[in-house]
């Protein structure tokens, strides 16, 4: 159980990025977090793992505070949350399976981590997760001869290897195709579901989060403007949190998308891929 | 036609008022005919100065690389071992000091005082720190190469925190979300980044180094320089011929072989 209490970001410039935000994460729920942009969600998931520091309010993961770590206990803690970034983030030299592995960072020491040589069960995990998400081929390849969807299946082998008790996703496919897209969600919320993981996803596709959300949170200017189910997400509050706009023609934007999915999916069934 | 003009002319760009222009024009006519006249030269001089010149020259159509080829060998031997030694060492003190300059990975403090060491490094062109060392510790190799050592550090450090300072930063981020140590985000995030360009630069640095021993010689830090400065003091211009071709080619060598490197590299 994540729980955020009145949350306050203000940026030295003098920008107030979070405006006393007051949020919980039960087990197991991915919650997507939609504003426009500049509303203050890349803060916010920061803020949770403090790779941006909050000016005040609290935040708890299961009961143990967050804000107010030292050095130590904040790597510690950081270990188990799991972060996945909008354009990947991997390293682009280093192989898919350093990658993964780094992801154990926050539990071996500097000596191990600098001569590769992991633990048997941080190693058998690695294949495990790269064979969960399709790359067990990849394993030896460099990060950067991947495609796009591969990295992000990357990204998320690397944040599933912390063994975390919380998902941070930032923007997860920001940068790939429809198609991919809801390949990359798919496993993303399969994956939550396996292990009973909660999720904050940070998505600015409407239609995407409505489709895998089971709640979504909107964000206007750092203030939690709407919280409830994809289903209430109605025209008025979409335009409460983003200004006026045509939803309609998103929507069947999204709806053509869906469309050439299900027509591609299908064609790969009929040539047997 | 139509009335318009018919002729343009590309209007002053930097001094737009008349009287500036043809005061500077003037002034600076001025003191370039005074400071030429200050010159002084002794033509006596020069016309002896080119018989010297053409025995120079024949030096180098007749090279005589074995009458004095102990001294050349030694001479390039410690020069080789000088450019080694000191890129070496240089390269070992200037990652930290790199690291440490890197302003967005580097406290404050830390930035500064490596910032400094780089500024004076720096500023000291090598021959002075030659002179200065030779002064220290005497004439030979050991001057030269702690000389080099102090302009690889000078080099090398700054060039590697441009390099991390440009890095892509999400990736160090992302490290550094997994709950990595400083030392484990460098080397995950930063050293993956920067290495091929580290590794270029070094090699760069070590024919830059083999150049610059041929130099500091000449002011008594050893090495085939030193070699070089005696045969044209002695007047025997065939070796000193020799020991310029013999830097020329092994130049051409050392260049050519890291460029080579650094392409195969990247």
């Amino acid at each position: 159980m994540l729980e955020l209490n009145s949350l306050q970001k203000t940026y030295r410039t003098g920008d107030k990025a979070l405006n006393d935000v007051t949020l919980s994460v039960p087990e197991g729920q991915i919650v997507g977090l939609i504003g426009p942009s500049g509303a203050g969600k890349s803060t916010l998931i920061r803020c949770i793992n403090r790779l941006v520091e909050p000016t005040s309010g609290s935040i708890t993961l299961s009961g143990r505070p967050i804000t107010g770590l030292g050095h130590r206990e904040l790597r510690a803690m950081r270990r188990r949350i799991g972060m996945i970034f909008q354009e990947y983030a991997l390293v682009e030299r280093l192989t898919v399976m350093e990658n993964v592995l780094s992801g154990r960072l926050g539990y071996v020491g500097f000596w191990t981590s600098f001569t590769r040589r992991y633990g048997a069960d941080d190693i058998s995990r690695a294949y495990h997760l790269l064979d969960r998400v399709g790359l067990m081929d990849h394993a030896d390849k460099r990060a950067d001869a991947l495609s796009g969807g591969q990295r992000q299946r990357v990204g998320i082998a690397r944040a599933l290897a912390q063994e975390p008790e919380l998902l941070l996703v930032d923007e997860p496919t920001a940068s790939l195709d429809p198609k991919t897209s809801r390949q990359i969600m798919r496993l993303l919320t399969g994956i939550c579901a396996e292990h009973g993981l909660p999720a904050i996803v940070n998505i600015h596709d409407v239609p995407l989060a409505q489709q895998f959300m089971q709640r979504i949170v909107g964000l206007r200017a750092g203030q939690i403007v709407f919280d409830g189910a994809p289903s209430a997400l109605t025209e008025d509050v979409l335009s409460e949190i983003y200004g006026a706009e045509d939803w309609h023609a998103m929507r069947r934007g999204a709806e053509e998308d869906r469309a050439a999915e299900a027509d591609s999916v299908a064609h790969l069934e009929r040539i047997g891929a | 036609m139509n009335g318009y003009p018919a002729t343009w002319k590309r209007p002053p760009q930097i001094f737009t008022h008349r009287g500036w222009r043809i005061g500077l024009q003037t002034g600076f006519a001025v003191w370039l005919v005074l400071a030429l006249a200050t010159l002084d030269p002794n033509w006596a001089r020069i016309v002896e100065g080119w018989e010297r010149g053409l025995r120079f020259a024949g030096g180098f159509l007749q090279p005589d690389f074995t009458s004095r080829w102990s001294d050349i060998s030694k001479g390039l031997v410690e020069s080789l071992t000088m450019t080694l030694t000191s890129t070496v060492a240089g390269i070992v003190i200037s990652v930290p000091i790199g690291v440490g300059a890197a302003r967005n990975i580097a406290p404050r403090a830390v930035y500064l005082v490596c910032r400094s060491i780089i500024a004076l490094s720096r500023a000291l062109q090598e021959i002075i720190i030659a002179i200065f060392f030779v002064a220290m510790f005497g004439f030979g190799p050991f001057a030269g190469f702690l000389t080099l050592s102090f302009a690889t550090i000078g080099f090398l450090s700054k060039l590697l925190a441009e390099d991390i300072e440009d890095i892509d930063e999400a990736q160090a981020e992302a490290i550094r979300a997994t709950g990595a140590s400083w030392l484990q985000m460098i080397n995950y995030a930063i050293q993956p980044q920067v290495m091929p360009r580290l590794i270029g630069l070094s090699l760069y640095r070590l024919d830059i180094n083999f150049r610059e021993s041929a130099v500091i010689g000449i002011v008594g830090a050893g090495g085939i320089g030193a070699t070089l400065n005696t045969a044209i003091d002695r007047y025997e211009y065939d070796s000193a011929g020799a020991i310029l071709l013999l830097i020329i080619a092994l130049v051409m060598v050392t260049e050519y072989g890291s460029s080579y490197l650094r392409k195969f590299l990247q």
